[in-house]
Order: C-alpha cells, then sequence, then structure tokens
C-alpha cells in the first residue's frame, strides 16, 4: 500500500529514487574503473564533494518533514546534525588510537577515557549511538517544548538557543570532545583507510543510499494517515488539538525522528569531510540548512534534497574563487528571494503549474485544484 | 627601583625620628649653613639635617632642591629658592625676598645627593602642605608598615587637620602596631578596631596576620574583626557583583528593547535587528573620523553627534527594509525571521566590504574615560553613562508609548490588529515607523556598544542572541517585562560567573532559559487574552 503511495501519481519522486540509484552504481565505477586519464573518470574531490551533498541534502529532507510538514521551523537542527558526527568522529578517533585515548586527550594529561566514551571502539555501538543521541535530545526537548505549547517564532527561538548552548559547550576543553579543534586526523573506518578511493566510493554510495532510504521513510511517514495530521497540525495546530488529535505527541515523534536522520546525514559527513568541530553548531548553520529546504521546496522532500545539492554547490564555487567576498551577498540574496518571490521553492512551484494544461486531450476538472489544501505557515 | 626608594624613604624616616623635636630649629639652622660650603659631603649633611628637622619649609627647599631652584649666598649667609615666577623666596621664614643678594650661586646635587633629597622629600611628605602628597605618602607607609615610620606618622599624625588623611595615617598606625609584638594589648586592640572599620582586602590580611604570640584578648579581638571584616567585603563583592549585572543588564537591554518593540507589535523576530546595532558603532565610528580630520576639538562632543545621526541612520535603513522586503510578508512570521536573516547577511557584508573586516577604533571622550570608586566599589565612567543612556531610552520610549498618538496606535496593533485596522488605524504606516523605531534605538545601542565592545562586522552577531534571551523571557506584552528580563538576566548572568566561569555560567543560564520557556511560554510578561491564539 505504501509503496503505491510512492510511486503512483509520484513523478518527481520516482525520478529522484532513480537518480540517487543509479549516481549510487556509477560513481563508484567512473571512479575506480575507469582510467583517470579518461574523460568520464570521477575525480576523488568530486566524489567527496557530492558525497558531501547528498549527506546535505538527507540533513534537508529531515528538516523538511518537520518544517514542511509539521511547520515546526527550528533553527537549532544543525545541533542533531552535529551531534551524529562527533557520536561517529568519536568511533574513527578511537580507531585511530586504537582504543587508547585520543591524542588531544593526551595533551590534556587524561590517563583513561571518559566514561562517555566507553563502547565508541565499536561501530555497530557508535551507529547506534548516531540514532540515539539526537533522538533521545530531540524527544526530551521536544516532548517538554511541544507539551507546553512553546510554538512559532518562540519554537524557533529556544531551538536556536538549544544549538547556541552545545556550540558553547562543545568549545570547551573540559567536555573531552577536542575543545576547538573538534575530531579530525582519522585514519581508518571499520579497518579500511578513510582516504583510499575504494572507502571513499563506498562512502559515497552509503550515503546515496541513506538518502534514498531516508526519502522512503519520509514518504512514507507523510503520506500515512500520520502525516496527514501533521499537515493538519502545521495548517491548524488548535483546530486539530480541539478534534481530539494530541498534537504533541505527534509532534514530539516527527521531531525526534527528524533528528535521527539528521543524526545519520553527520554521521555519514564526517568520514567524507574528516573533521567535525564545534562550528558544525553554530546557529548560523542552522539557519543556512533552512533555506536550503525554502529554496528547493519546502512540504515537497525531493526539493529539500534538491535544495541543499543546489545551494551546496553553488557556495562551492562562489567561496572558493575570486567571488568569495560576494557570497554572503548571494547567500542573503537567496533567503530574500526565496521569502518574497519563491515561497514554495522551486519543486513547489514546478510541481503547482498545472501541467496538463499543456496536454489538450487530457482536461482535468477544475474543481480538484481548489479542493488541495494551501499550505499555510 | 620602588623598593630603593622606599628603603631610602625608610633610612631618612628613621633618621628623621633619631633627633628630637627640640633640636628641630638648630638642626634647620646648621643644616642651611652647610649648604653655603659648596661640597657635596657637606650638602648630603646639610639634606640630612634639614629632612630631620622636620621644619615647615624644609619641604620647600628639598624641593627646591631636586629642581635646581635653590641658592645660597656666602657673603650675606642667605640660602633662597626661586619661584616659577622668577621671585626669591628666603628659605629660613618663607617670606618673599625683595633685594636678592648678587652672589647667589645654585646649590648643586650630584646623583647620589638628587637620590638622598627625593627620599627626604618622601619621608616629609607626611608633613607636606599638599593634601595629595600627604595622603600618598600615608598610603605607602600602610603598604609597608614599617616600624621605623611609627615616629613619623605619630609627628604627622599630631598636626594632621584634614580628616581623611588624619583617618589614614591612624590605619596605618594601626597595621604597623597589629603586625609588631611588643605593644600593650590596649593598644593593639584599638588598632585592631581601626583596621576594622577600614575593612578591605588588605586589612583583612594584616588582621590574619597577628602574630601567635599575642594575648588571648588580641587574638579574640583579631578574629571577631576578621569575621566583621569578612562579611563586609562579602557585603561589597555582592554590591560589585550586582553593579557588573545592572551594567550588563542595561547593555541587553539596549540591544533588545528595539526588537522588543518590532517584535510586540508585529509578531516578526527581526534578525537583521544586530545589523542596526553594528550600523549605529559604525555611525559613530565614521563621525569620529570626521571630527578627528575636520575639527579635533570637536572630539568630546563626538558622542553626542552620533546619537541622533545613528538613530536617523538605523532608523531610515529600517524603514527601508520594511519597506522594500518586510511588507511582502505580513503574515508568515517565520518567513519574515529568514528574510531578516538573508537581509542581516547582506548588511554585514556591506559594511565589511566598505570598512574591512578588521575591528574599528572608536575613542573615548574625556568623561567616559576613568573609573570612580564608592566604598570597595569601583565604576567605570563608561559604564555608568551607558546605564543611564539605557535609563534614559527606556524612559523615553515608555513616555512616548505611552503619551503620544503614535504609541496609542502602536499599542493598539499589539494587542489587536484587526481590530485596530477597524478603527482606521493605518496598521501598515504604524509597521513601518515601528520598525524604523526599533531600528533607530537600535542604532542608539550602537553608540553605547561602541564604547565597550569591538567594532567590527560582527557587532551585531555578538548581541542577536542575548537580545532575543531578552525578549523571550520578558515577553512582548510591554516595556516593563524587557527592562526586567534584562536586568535579571545581566545580573544571574553575573552571579553564576563566579562559581561556573563565564561560558559555563552562560550555558546554564541557556538551560534555565530553555526550561523557563517551558513554564512560560510566552515570558514573564505575556498579553493575555484571546487575541494572541492565532
Amino acid at each position: 500500500m505504501i509503496s503505491r503511495a510512492i510511486f503512483e501519481n509520484n513523478v518527481g519522486g520516482t525520478i529522484f529514487l532513480g537518480i540517487l540509484a543509479i549516481l549510487a552504481v556509477m560513481v563508484p565505477v567512473l571512479h575506480l574503473a575507469v582510467p583517470e586519464d579518461s574523460f568520464f573518470h570521477v575525480s576523488t574531490s568530486t566524489v567527496v564533494v557530492f558525497g558531501k551533498y547528498l549527506s546535505f541534502a538527507l540533513l534537508a529532507l529531515s528538516l523538511d518533514l518537520i518544517w514542511g510538514y509539521c511547520g515546526i521551523l527550528s533553527l537549532g537542527h544543525g545541533a542533531f546534525f552535529a551531534l551524529g558526527g562527533y557520536a561517529m568522529g568519536m568511533y574513527l578517533k578511537l580507531q585511530t588510537s586504537g582504543g587508547a585515548p585520543p591524542d588531544f586527550m593526551v595533551f590534556l594529561n587524561w590517563k583513561d577515557l571518559p566514561w562517555y566514551w566507553w563502547g565508541f571502539d565499536h561501530l555497530s555501538f557508535a551507529l547506534l549511538m548516531v540514532l540515539f543521541i539526537p533522538g533521545i535530545l530531540a524527544f526530551v526537548f521536544g516532548y517538554f517544548a511541544f507539551r507546553s505549547r512553546v510554538t512559532g517564532v518562540y519554537l524557533s527561538i529556544i531551538t536556536q538557543l538549544l544549538t547556541y548552548a552545545l556550540w558553547l559547550s562543545f568549545f570547551r576543553n573540559d567536555m573531552g570532545f577536542g575543545g576547538n579543534n573538534g575530531l579530525t586526523d582519522f585514519s581508518t573506518i571499520a579497518g579500511y583507510s578513510v582516504q583510499a578511493p575504494e572507502t571513499r566510493a563506498a562512502l559515497f554510495s552509503t550515503t546515496a543510499i541513506a538518502l534514498m532510504a531516508g526519502y522512503l521513510i519520509a514518504k512514507a511517514v507523510v503520506e500515512s494517515k500520520l502525516g496527514k495530521v501533521l499537515v493538519a497540525i502545521r495548517d491548524a495546530e488548535s483546530r486539530t488539538r480541539f478534534i481530539g488529535y494530541r498534537v504533541e505527541a505527534y509532534k514530539t515523534f516527527v521531531f525526534t525522528l527528524a533528528a535521527m536522520m539528521a543524526g545519520v546525514a553527520g554521521a555519514l559527513y564526517v568520514p567524507q569531510v574528516g573533521i567535525i568541530n564545534p562550528g558544525e553548531f553554530h546557529p548560523a548553520n542552522s539557519i543556512e540548512m533552512v533555506i536550503w529546504v525554502g529554496a528547493g521546496g519546502r512540504g515537497t522532500l525531493t526539493g529539500a534534497a534538491l535544495g541543499a545539492v543546489l545551494i551546496n554547490y553553488f557556495k562551492t564555487i562562489f567561496t572558493t574563487g575570486f567571488l568569495a567576498p560576494y557570497w554572503l551577498f548571494a547567500l542573503g540574496g537567496i533567503f530574500i528571494l526565496v521569502t518574497v518571490f519563491l515561497p514554495k521553492g522551486i519543486v513547489g512551484t514546478l510541481a503547482s503549474v498545472d501541467w496538463r494544461r499543456w496536454i489538450p486531450a487530457k482536461r482535468a476538472p477544475a474543481d480538484e485544484a481548489q479542493l488541495k489544501p494551501e499550505p499555510a505557515e | 627601583m620602588r623598593e630603593t626608594f622606599f628603603f631610602l624613604l625608610m633610612l631618612c624616616l628613621s633618621l628623621a625620628a633619631g633627633h628630637a623635636l627640640a633640636q628641630e630649629a638648630d638642626s634647620f639652622e646648621t643644616g642651611l649653613q652647610r649648604l653655603s660650603a659648596n661640597s657635596f659631603s657637606e650638602t648630603e649633611r646639610a639634606i640630612e639635617e634639614i629632612a630631620a628637622s622636620g621644619h615647615p619649609q624644609a619641604y620647600k627647599i628639598l624641593d627646591a632642591a631636586s629642581s635646581r631652584r635653590l641658592f645660597y649666598s656666602k657673603l650675606q649667609n642667605v640660602v633662597a629658592w626661586k619661584k616659577d615666577s622668577g621671585a626669591y623666596v628666603d628659605a629660613r621664614t618663607g617670606d618673599a625676598t625683595t633685594s636678592p643678594p648678587d652672589d647667589l650661586k645654585a646649590v648643586r646635587l650630584n646623583n647620589k645627593l638628587r637620590g638622598l633629597v627625593d627620599a627626604a622629600m618622601g619621608g616629609l611628605s607626611l608633613l607636606a602642605d599638599d593634601p595629595g602628597k600627604r595622603r600618598d605618602a600615608a598610603a605607602s607607609v600602610f603598604k609597608t608598615r614599617d616600624v621605623k615610620n611609627l615616629q613619623s606618622v605619630n609627628a604627622a599624625l599630631a598636626k594632621e587637620k584634614n580628616a581623611e588623611i588624619a583617618k589614614m595615617l591612624t590605619e596605618a598606625k594601626a597595621a604597623i602596631i597589629v603586625t609588631t609584638t611588643g605593644y600593650p594589648d590596649a593598644e593593639v586592640i584599638d588598632a585592631i578596631k581601626s583596621l576594622e572599620a577600614r575593612g578591605d582586602q588588605e586589612t583583612l590580611g594584616l588582621i590574619r596576620a597577628v602574630p601567635d604570640t599575642a594575648s588571648e584578648a588580641v587574638k579574640k579581638a583579631a578574629a571577631s574583626a576578621e569575621a566583621s571584616v569578612e562579611t563586609k567585603l562579602a557585603l561589597w563583592e555582592t554590591a560589585q557583583n550586582l553593579w557588573y549585572g545592572l551594567s550588563l543588564g542595561s547593555v541587553l537591554l539596549l540591544a533588545a528593547i528595539g526588537l522588543a518593540i518590532t517584535f510586540g507589535v508585529m509578531g516578526v523576530i527581526n534578525m537583521a535587528h544586530g545589523e542596526m546595532v553594528m550600523i549605529g558603532a559604525y555611525t559613530t565610528f565614521v563621525v569620529q573620523e570626521f571630527i578627528r580630520s575636520s575639527a579635533p576639538e570637536l572630539f568630546n562632543y563626538s558622542l553626542a553627534i552620533a546619537v541622533p545621526l545613528a538613530f536617523v541612520v538605523a532608523g531610515v535603513v529600517g524603514v527601508a527594509i520594511e519597506r522594500g522586503v518586510i511588507r511582502f510578508l505580513y503574515g508568515r512570521p517565520l518567513d519574515t525571521l529568514l528574510a531578516t536573516w538573508g537581509i542581516s547577511l547582506i548588511l554585514q557584508q556591506t559594511v565589511r566590504t566598505i570598512f574591512g573586516p578588521t575591528n574599528r577604533e572608536v575613542g573615548a571622550p574625556d568623561f567616559m574615560s576613568g573609573a570612580f570608586e564608592i566604598g570597595q566599589l569601583s565604576i567605570t565612567w563608561n559604564r555608568l553613562w551607558i546605564f543611564i543612556f539605557a535609563a534614559l531610552i527606556f524612559t523615553g520610549l515608555l513616555l512616548a508609548l505611552r503619551y503620544t498618538s503614535m504609541g496609542l496606535q502602536m499599542r493598539a496593533v499589539t494587542q489587536n490588529r484587526r481590530m485596530a485596522g477597524s478603527m482606521g488605524i493605518r496598521t501598515g504606516r504604524v509597521d513601518a515607523l515601528t520598525f524604523g523605531l526599533g531600528s533607530g534605538i537600535a542604532g542608539l545601542a550602537g553608540v553605547a556598544l561602541s564604547q565597550i565592545d569591538n567594532v567590527s562586522p560582527n557587532l551585531g552577531q555578538s548581541y542577536i542572541i542575548d537580545s532575543f534571551l531578552v525578549v523571550i523571557f520578558g515577553g512582548v506584552g510591554n516595556l516593563w517585562g524587557t527592562l526586567i528580563g534584562a536586568m535579571s538576566l545581566g545580573i544571574a548572568n553575573k552571579f553564576l560567573e563566579p562559581f561556573a566561569g563565564a561560558v559555563l555560567g552562560k550555558i546554564l543560564l541557556l538551560v534555565l532559559i530553555i526550561l523557563f520557556i517551558q513554564k512560560r511560554p510566552r515570558g514573564l510578561f505575556a498579553l493575555k487574552g484571546r487575541a494572541i491564539e492565532q
């Protein structure tokens, strides 16, 4: 039933999954099997950069789930991403040091691993933590915030305070997460060198597959009855509550789910980029994520992923050349243009065009368009 | 250098103390006579004798000698010193000399003698005419508490007319007595009492330094004095923290009050608010640069000139933002938040392009530099002025909202936008003016913050989150919420700092605010009524 919901009447989603499947297979092949001087060869830097984009896409997807479908504008979503990244970074760090306290602890004269580092030398435990740490934080935070009916701008600001508090905390050396420098200098993951082309290709494919899985989960959620309630909450929270739905339970669920997806995105991001530092917690990062979703199209899932890739692609182009001083102008401009002129985003705008008008034979009844609920704030 | 000076001072004072007061006149006279011998060794003895005499003129004579203004006449047996005006003064009497002798020769000093003169003057400065010098001398005796000084302190104490300096001398004497063994108990206990009255960190050290060999009565007195000084110190420290807290609170108030107004009226968080503060700070910078290059004599008025300019510049930018972007986003507060964030990025980068990424120097006018003390409370002038400035702005705004028609309209729109619109209030115009007002006040905040913070493109970013804290903590119902929010956050921050450190204190505060919002999702002073619910 769910598969029907996903593939029928969902051209965009099918194309999206198709492209990802092709990328997951073709990029490793073109990177590893095709000789370097060939036109079709995909360079290491391309694999790394696009792997990073795909992890950002997964992050944007999770943000779209709460913002686009439930109206929760989190300005602290980066915190969950960074926590997932730190969990992965801890595993990688212990791989490098062989289970002993990593280099930065040696500099601090710490003889033993702090208790919260125990277990991170096992990949399976680290992967569980990638899900659980952001999940538990989101559950506790969401439970209290939604139960108290903190909504709208107030919620946005306390999520921002959350990530700001974490940002300050992770800068402290005493926290045992490497302070200012964060976690870096990784050597192996599950025994394979993180620098090896094969590992990079595998990580890329894993990220693409994770993004596909994330999309399928998100799509399953939004197409289910649960998803309809979420949209109802987004459009008229009080009415939904009066009908008898436990709004806070729905919100907490979707907030926690999104945080876990963000954690996975962070965990995939770290081994590819090779570093995680407190900068990822900065509130500005979290706000930037929101505009990926906004530009691509909130409430579309595929749009969020597309927006993340597009804007980060622009960012790479802008910040590496002579255009670097103008990147903030461009980014600021995107924020304004998207909110003022393109509130539905790229995908949302394309989807709202009545394509059937261009196909004269199959004219749809005019009423149907009017029945569609208009996404509110 | 300092030690040498003190050593010589001690030496001299001990010399001074060695001579009986009865010999004062004699040694002064012989000293003066020796000056005319024109040999360094005689001059040395002369200086010692003059210093030891404690004669009322001694200080002036030595002072003149040190600046080569002291002359002698061998023929007429006259020693005289020259005023800055060129007139001569008889050293013996201190009277002006109408007909100076023809054979006046300067008293020569070598380096050794110059050192001796300086040291002798130090000892004599307990008796100097200038109260400032006597005060310094008393303070230095208190610090060194050398028993050799006791006699000169006693001598000075007997003559001292100035109550404040007499008190300092008493304390200096007490410090010497408490730390030296061999004085009668009653005297020591008196000394401890006078130290207790002073009651600062140093006296605490002195009281604790009462020798173990002291009698039980003395020890008891010391213990009770210690306890009372400790209490006093704790009180002063609390007062100091309170002041720091209020000072930080006034900064927060300045930064947040404009935000609170726009949020209250329009229901939108202006993420570019911090950049309005930054624009205000850069306006101050530009004004000062202009004054430096074209009218340096106006520098002390630079802030007074910058205040209205910053208000206008930031206000105009604010109105432009409202008319250019925000009015297209009515009813979409979250979109407004994102759009203003975009604006803030653009403004930051614009300023970075024009003024460069580095900190810009904004000077302080005379009346804002330095500090003063009340008891043990140290208050810097710039913080005090910022506090007053914040209080003025707050009061002004309160009055404007209460008594002007614009204020009335703003309050109406805050309470019920649609109803206000139905009554004929042009809500769009109110929005634009509110935004301009909020931004203008942020610009004013920028003028104040330029005095205590780095003026850089990131200035606004560092205040925006704190401003949010204030606004959501205080609520948007009225300005009092913002005031109480700012002050309590400032004070809480400063009281957490000593226990938890600056960063951890801040983190704790953030967590507390997040918890507080669970209890009161609309802040301390929430607007009540149905109008608020969507």
